[in-house]
């Protein structure tokens, strides 16, 4: 009762944000840090309750860019069928990973290096390939419209990725209380025991990098729209893997706002460094991989494990 | 060797590369003289970081020293973004302009100096390995970490060792790349998953499988490099890395599993 009082009023705060919000600058903020929210949340489902800590979370977010925007540029299919069609690409393409590297029985951090290199794979083929606009990135012209998903009024843009993040908090609220999730954690704590008490752990895993795979394509659609360029080191490069597994590990790796929590420290911390160290290349990221440290040194759980246990 | 997937090994490097630069360029000093300040530099550093940073933060799991060295490795290579800009540097010294020739083709002097070296430090490495007691204890660490302590090894400190040694070959690296080499901080980069890909290749903790690895990776990327294009050439590493943790996580020489 405790928890669904404060999600609602969480809700409310995020809803009445625009209307107290006068500079672009904090919509912009508050619309990116949504954005890492929910690339957050996607990494979340498979690091966070399936324990598969992925390196390469950029190729399913790449793939939701790249093909949102390839569909729309090439094919010129609007941006609502392109935005579902890049959502079902993203899921294949984590079925793909998984059923291969599950299928071997990769663990730990071999299975995070081999999504890392799935991830350059994909970025040297968008790179070289002209379909993909090869070194010069795609770029979606603009024509602003409801059925275009793009909007002259910014803080439809900020309403867009809230009810995104909003559908995928729902979405792992959900499998946090399914059977489904049960087993997914019950794999992350021990596999060979889950496996013993008959539980497929295999598909369990499928379905856990299948559902990421979609949500941070989703983040890609979302990217493709905000921004209407994409190219090969921004889609597929090791940043946006780097970017994806931050906020959850931050916040709390396995709970359903560790994600959201450790996107706005991360960007609070990003305009608290360069306000403090000025605004030269490097300082946000330095300050991101100290707090990473200290986080995993002092707080393994994030900063949910700040929560007092039971009534989070 | 131990097992430690070092995520920040490209940056280590990198930081070599300066390193080695700035002793040329403030200094005077000679890469190849370099090594002799570097190596023991890295591997006290590569000592202490291992002891007091990454192993108590990484508590022995695999995933988390992944995620520390990760962290490292944004730290070192933002830092350097920090101090030293983006700018690319190199160094000029007169014998990277010699080229010998071996017969079918001429190379460039460092690049056979650092072939020779490579070889070396590989026999070296050997040597270390099968012959003293360190390279025992570092063996027994990495088959048996329970029992290694119960005969009285010091884990912890085995492990920074080896950890120390692995930064000094990298900064014996740095310091023979950077005669034909340039410095940027992201340089390390390029070299993190070909490093992985060679050691996994040839199968992890073994010299001559490095080796051989490297010599194959080499021979790979040349060729796809050729048949493929300057751009899509480099996606011949990436599928070899992915097609040898699928099928052959031991690697192509070593028999003994992870």
């Amino acid at each position: 009762m405790k928890r669904a009082i404060a999600l609602i009023v969480l809700l409310v705060f995020f809803l009445a944000l625009p209307l107290f919000i006068d500079s672009r600058f904090w919509l912009g903020f508050w619309t990116t840090t949504l954005f890492f929210a929910l690339l957050g949340q996607s990494w979340n489902i498979l690091g966070g309750y399936g324990g598969q800590v992925s390196f390469g979370h950029a190729v399913f977010f790449g793939t939701g860019a790249y093909v949102s925007a390839v569909l729309q540029v090439r094919y010129g299919l609007d941006a609502w069928t392109s935005g579902a069609l890049a959502l079902a690409a993203g899921a294949l393409v984590g079925a793909f990973i998984g059923a291969l590297s599950f299928r071997y029985g990769l663990r730990g951090s071999y299975f995070a290096l081999v999504t890392l290199a799935f991830a350059e794979v994909f970025r040297v083929l968008v790179n070289a390939w002209d379909f993909t606009g090869s070194g010069f990135g795609m770029l979606v012209p603009m024509k602003p419209g409801v059925a275009n998903l793009q909007f002259a009024d910014r803080s439809w843009f900020y309403y867009a990725i809230l009810a995104l993040v909003a559908l995928a908090y729902a979405i792992t609220w959900r499998v946090e209380r399914s059977r489904f999730g049960a087993y997914l954690v019950a794999v992350r704590e021990n596999e060979d025991a889950a496996r013993a008490l008959g539980i497929n752990a295999f598909r369990i895993k499928l379905a856990a990098i299948t559902l990421s795979g979609a949500m941070a394509a989703a983040a890609g659609v979302f990217y493709i729209q905000y921004y209407l360029f994409i190219d090969s080191h921004v889609g597929y490069g090791p940043a946006m893997s780097v970017n994806a597994l931050l906020a959850p590990l931050i916040g709390g790796a396995g709970t359903v706002l560790g994600p959201l929590i450790g996107a706005v420290a991360l960007g609070a911390l990003a305009e608290l460094s360069s306000a403090l160290l000025g605004k030269e290349p490097g300082v946000n990221l330095l300050a991101f991989g100290v707090l990473l440290l200290v986080i995993l040194r002092f707080l393994p759980n994030g900063l949910m494990g700040l929560w007092p246990r039971g009534s989070s | 060797m131990l097992h430690i997937i070092n995520f920040a090994h490209g940056s280590i490097l990198m930081l070599a590369l300066y390193a080695g630069f700035f002793l040329f360029t403030l200094g005077g000093v000679d890469p190849y003289l370099a090594v002799l300040v570097l190596a023991p530099a890295f591997f006290a550093g590569g000592y202490l970081l291992q002891r007091y940073v990454i192993a108590p933060i990484g508590f022995g799991k695999d995933t988390n020293v992944l995620l520390v060295t990760l962290g490292l490795s944004i730290i070192i290579d933002n830092l350097a973004l920090y101090l030293w800009t983006s700018n690319t540097r190199t160094i000029d010294v007169k014998y990277a302009q010699v080229f010998v020739d071996v017969g079918v083709t001429a190379v460039a002097l460092p690049r056979l100096v650092a072939l020779a070296a490579a070889v070396l430090i590989g026999v070296l490495f050997w040597l270390l390995m099968t012959r003293t007691d360190a390279g025992k204890a570092i063996r027994a660490v990495s088959k048996e970490r329970q029992g290694a302590r119960i005969v009285g090894i010091n884990v912890e400190h085995i492990f920074a060792v080896s950890f120390g040694l692995g930064c000094a070959v990298v900064a014996i690296a740095a310091c023979l790349l950077l005669p034909t080499f340039y410095v940027t901080p992201q340089v390390g980069n390029a070299f993190v998953l070909i490093a992985f890909t060679t050691v996994v290749l040839g199968g992890m903790g073994s010299f001559i499988g490095a080796l051989l690895g490297g010599l194959f990776l080499g021979v790979v990327e040349a060729y796809s490099g050729l048949l493929l294009g300057e751009s899509l050439g480099q996606i011949g590493i990436f599928v070899i890395f992915i097609l040898v943790l699928l099928f052959r996580p031991t690697g192509l020489f070593g028999a003994r599993a992870a």
